[in-house]
């Protein structure tokens, strides 16, 4: 079953950025070492949600917004796709993603599988 | 016989079903199913010798038939293979995997109330109604509620296990808590039988399969002491307090049955807030009660599980032990309770022994206000007049 593990990180950042260098390497080698497991089918890393613009396309006009869609203070950093026995062990994952314990949040959500 | 089996049999087939088709829902209905035509066919045919195996035998063929009116091509193929190997054999050994059922309906990726409630359907086997009944939630909500959940199972990929080493500690807790729930639910005021037996039996299934979790006895023994004075606690409408409480009427067999297994939980030398609670059950089952003894288990459940709440007990056994003004010291140490109506009670209680009887009344008079029931409300009013 395939997971989407969705980084909602903003906090986490914002502690991350305050961390000494050595302290950040490490931590981005926590990342890449998630990326490196044999059940990571996929992932990226999202630019900040100021960089977000919204496409709306209402009786066939297009309307475009500056920003991201939901107006929360969280906003999606960054994403794993996970490929997993069960929601434990996605689980297991998600606890390792180093936003989780600085401040952020990763939802866990399974993939509509077809 | 039908009701009896279906009572010793549903849970267990529920379970093989459940994890052989990875959809307790569509288990749940395939076992209904075959319920229901057993209902038709044993009073004609006679009860076969192996009830359960019939039942999971005609509900697997049941489930085929519902996967066959399946839309999505993909899903009808992998749940037919997976129907199709479960088995067919009427006189066939089916495992017990009900343990694994109830750590899938104990997920913490589950709502709490949703915990509880599928634990009671899918395990218990009580009726939506009941349940509903049982937390005061409206019929439709609770059966959404169910509904949601079993779906969030098959979709999110809950697994159908007992969980691995790593991760049984946590998963344990928050089974022992779904069950100390239910008991407590229908402890009452009102008082509702079926709960605390369901919540018992439950206990005890997880002590069978579980032999080795010291906590698993711990929680079985508190539970069975706490019901032995189920009689005794409520007289008519209301509550009696355990000093006050008609000794005759305690369940002798029921606290024999939670001594043992009290000792069943010591004996494995791993303690837990369960067996602190069960220990403190079974002082106050002695003929004298041993209050200096209760405040130290009280003590040392705090340093397990600290909690404002014992915290208030603690205090009630030392003001027995030494004086309620030292009792009432503690009381008025502690924080975060101000809303809790037993913590007006038990201030009362001191002030009243201390005969400050001006702050004793008012003391009861908040109380009242914040009491969670009528039985209760009449309990304290009594008390206040008494002044």
């Amino acid at each position: 079953m395939k997971y989407a593990l969705l980084i909602y990180s903003d906090e986490a950042r914002a502690q991350f950025d305050e961390l000494p260098e050595a302290e950040q390497r490490s931590i981005m080698g926590e990342y890449f070492a998630i990326s490196e497991l044999p059940g990571t089918v996929g992932g990226a890393q999202l630019q900040p949600a100021t960089t977000a613009t919204t496409v709306r396309v209402d009786d066939g006009k297009t309307l475009t917004t500056d920003g991201p869609f939901a107006e929360t203070k969280e906003t999606l950093g960054g994403f794993y796709l996970y490929e997993a026995a069960n929601l434990d062990d996605a689980l297991e994952v998600a606890a390792r993603i180093p936003a989780a314990r600085l401040g952020g949040r990763v939802e866990v959500r399974p993939l509509v599988e077809r | 016989m039908i009701e009896q089996v279906f009572r010793s049999e549903r849970a267990r087939c529920i379970a093989i079903l459940g994890r052989v088709l990875g959809d307790l829902d569509l288990a749940e209905d395939a076992v209904q199913d075959a319920f229901v035509t057993a209902a038709e066919r044993w009073p004609r045919d006679g009860v076969p010798a192996n009830p359960g195996a019939w039942i999971v035998a005609t509900a697997r063929n049941r489930a085929i038939d519902r996967i066959r009116r399946e839309q999505t091509l993909a899903r009808k193929t992998e749940l037919l293979a997976r129907a199709e190997s479960l088995p067919q054999d009427v006189d066939s050994v089916i495992p017990d995997e009900r343990l694994e059922l109830i750590f899938a309906c104990c997920h913490p990726a589950l709502a709490a109330d949703a915990q509880v409630a599928l634990t009671l359907s899918l395990v218990g086997g009580l009726a939506t109604p009941e349940i509903a009944r049982a937390f005061l939630v409206p019929e439709p909500t609770l059966a959404q509620r169910l509904v949601r959940a079993k779906r969030k199972i098959r979709d999110a990929g809950i697994p159908l296990r007992v969980p691995p080493e790593h991760l049984l500690p946590e998963r344990l807790r928050s089974v022992l808590a779904v069950v100390y729930l239910v008991f407590n639910a229908g402890y009452g005021p009102p008082v509702r039988r079926e709960l605390c037996a369901e919540a018992i039996r439950l206990a005890l299934l997880l002590a069978t399969f579980m032999p080795d979790e010291a906590e698993v006895h711990g929680l079985h023994a508190l539970l069975l002491l706490q019901d032995a004075r189920r009689d005794a606690r409520v007289d008519g409408e209301a509550l009696v307090l355990l000093g006050d409480q008609d000794r005759s009427r305690w369940d002798r067999a029921e606290i024999d049955q939670g001594r043992a297994a009290l000792e069943r939980a010591l004996a494995l030398r791993l303690p837990g807030p369960y067996q602190v609670q069960a220990a403190i059950a079974a002082l106050h089952l002695e003929e004298e009660t041993d209050w200096r003894q209760i405040a130290l288990l009280y003590g040392r459940l705090l340093e397990l599980a600290p909690s404002p709440v014992i915290e208030l007990n603690r205090a009630v056994a030392v003001a027995f032990a030494d004086g309620p003004a030292d009792g009432l010291a503690l009381v008025d140490a502690i924080d975060g309770l101000a809303g809790y109506y037993l913590f007006h009670a038990t201030r009362a209680d001191l002030l009243r022994r201390l005969e400050r009887s001006h702050e004793a009344a008012a003391a009861y008079e908040r109380a009242t206000e914040l009491a969670p029931s009528e039985v209760e409300r009449r309990f304290l009013r009594g008390r206040r007049r008494s002044l």
